[in-house]
């Protein structure tokens, strides 16, 4: 078998997390993009710092800061353990938080670049003819948008999973429940079984190429969003 | 007079200072992150007292033999065991006639809060928590040793579900210090210092319950010719290192 179960069970596990993360991120990122390329505040250039924050802080100063304020000791972890859920640092869903902070720009970033190229022109047809904003947004905006949906998706899909600084500071590296793929092959090189790191490495490698194949192909000018402008 | 008096002494001075900048030399040394306390406080004593400059990282001992089986650029490894060591003296990459023991490390089970661990360690079979911390077994000496005594124990299956693997004893430390772990394995001389225990606490694990932690530091040939790794292994067999070693709970 070219890859062992443990293998097979860090990538399931990657795989779950990301697409958990992206759907989040939907749901989340799309009013925070809609505002952010709607409103006249000035609020807006603060927002937009702290949205973008998570692309430039090394992920071991968002780690740090998760592990503290995650912990017992810490005001989420106060309030994950009034609300009954326990504790996070070291479980799925310690993770999945984690990611969402992470790969939040990639999120609201690209989605507010596809509202704001649809400028107020269809908005202000669908208003005449008598168009809710809800109705709007999802018979106007949301087919206009389609395209940056998909790409912010994929971008926060692929981001996910190549997260590791921030699983490794508050993952634990436990077995099915946060051991991701990039985990796994730092534990191996670590480990020096290079035979080990180099098949699950042409695994990841050949998903990061592909994932970028279909987004230029899909969208060629896809490269000014990476690049976050 | 005076003048020449000054003369004298800054030519001295100057003389002094020559001699001692050429004599000066780095050296880079990986330590086992356990001994990373008493390591901080030995290394401005060597400082001083050799004019040399140690360029300091701290890891576990299994990541150092495979950097330094690739080539990294250290001169001494201050293990955190014998074995690798040796295995890098058979690979041809450590001095085995410089090799010594500075310290037998002991394991600890800890808790940042006070009246979590007992003295006899009857938490582990309680089992009233969530999370145990551990170093990395395959990695870490001291994850290796605390995986033993959980085996001795009799409690690896019942505890296997609690487990969360620190890359290294800091991480482990780190775990049980934020309180995300409310028990971990560390290394005594994380938590003693001076003869005062950190706060929480902790159950100082029994001899017989894991393989002796025999530390042991080995020039590398790399810095077979580098006098400030060379200095630094004297040093840490002098008094002065000894004292600082003892007062982080090491048996020397």
């Amino acid at each position: 078998m070219f890859l062992n179960d443990s293998d097979l069970q860090t990538i399931w596990l990657t795989i779950r997390l990301a697409s958990i993360v992206t759907i989040i991120l939907l749901i989340v990122g799309t009013p925070i993009a809609w505002w952010l390329a709607r409103t006249g505040s000035r609020l807006k250039w603060p927002i937009s710092a702290v949205v973008a924050l998570p692309l430039v802080l090394p992920p071991s100063v968002l780690g740090f800061y998760l592990l503290l304020a995650m912990g017992p000791y810490g005001p989420v972890g106060h309030l994950t353990r009034v609300l009954g859920i326990g504790a996070l640092p070291f479980t799925f869903w310690g993770l999945v938080l984690a990611s969402v902070f992470y790969s939040l720009p990639f999120m609201v970033q690209t989605l507010q670049n596809a509202f704001e190229a649809i400028g107020d022109r269809p908005l202000e047809v669908a208003a005449t003819l008598r168009a809710s904003p809800l109705d709007t947004f999802f018979t106007v905006v949301l087919p206009m948008a389609m395209h940056g949906y998909l790409t912010a998706s994929i971008l926060t899909f692929a981001h996910t999973v190549g997260e590791f600084g921030v699983v490794l500071m508050i993952g634990g590296n436990i077995p099915g429940a946060t051991r991701v793929a990039s985990v796994q092959i730092y534990d191996y090189v670590e480990a020096m079984e290079y035979a080990h790191a180099h098949r699950m490495s042409a695994v990841m490698l050949i998903f990061s190429f592909l994932v970028l194949l279909a987004l230029y192909i899909w969208r060629p000018n896809a490269r000014n969003v990476i690049r976050g402008e | 007079m005076h003048v020449v008096k000054i003369t004298v002494t800054l030519a001295l001075l100057l003389v002094s200072c020559a001699t001692a900048s050429s004599l000066a030399a780095e050296a880079h040394v990986a330590v086992a992150a356990n001994f990373s306390g008493p390591m901080e406080r030995i290394t401005p004593l060597f400082e001083k007292a050799s004019g040399h400059k140690l360029i300091i990282a701290y890891g576990t001992v299994g990541k150092f033999y495979a950097q330094i089986k690739n080539g990294a650029p250290f001169e001494l490894l201050v293990s955190a065991d014998d074995a690798t060591p040796i295995r890098l003296e058979k690979d041809g990459l450590a001095i085995s006639e410089s090799r010594f023991t500075y310290a037998f490390g002991k394991l600890v089970l800890w808790s940042a809060r006070p009246g979590v661990v007992d003295d006899k360690g009857e938490v582990l079979k309680r089992g009233n928590f969530k999370r145990l911390a551990i170093a990395n077994p395959k990695m870490a000496v001291y994850g290796a040793a605390a995986m033993e005594v959980i085996k001795k124990l009799g409690a690896a299956e019942q505890l296997q579900a609690r487990f969360v693997f620190g890359e290294n004893i800091s991480q482990a430390y780190q775990f049980v210090a934020t309180g995300n772990a409310e028990i971990g394995f560390v290394a005594l001389s994380q938590i003693y210092k001076d003869g005062v225990y950190a706060a929480g606490s902790h159950w100082l694990i029994p001899a017989t319950l894991y393989p002796q932690i025999k530390q042991d530091v080995v020039l590398l040939t790399r810095g077979k010719d580098n006098p400030a790794a060379k200095a630094f292994l004297a040093f840490l067999k002098g008094p002065e290192a000894r004292k600082v070693i003892r007062a982080y709970g090491y048996e020397l």
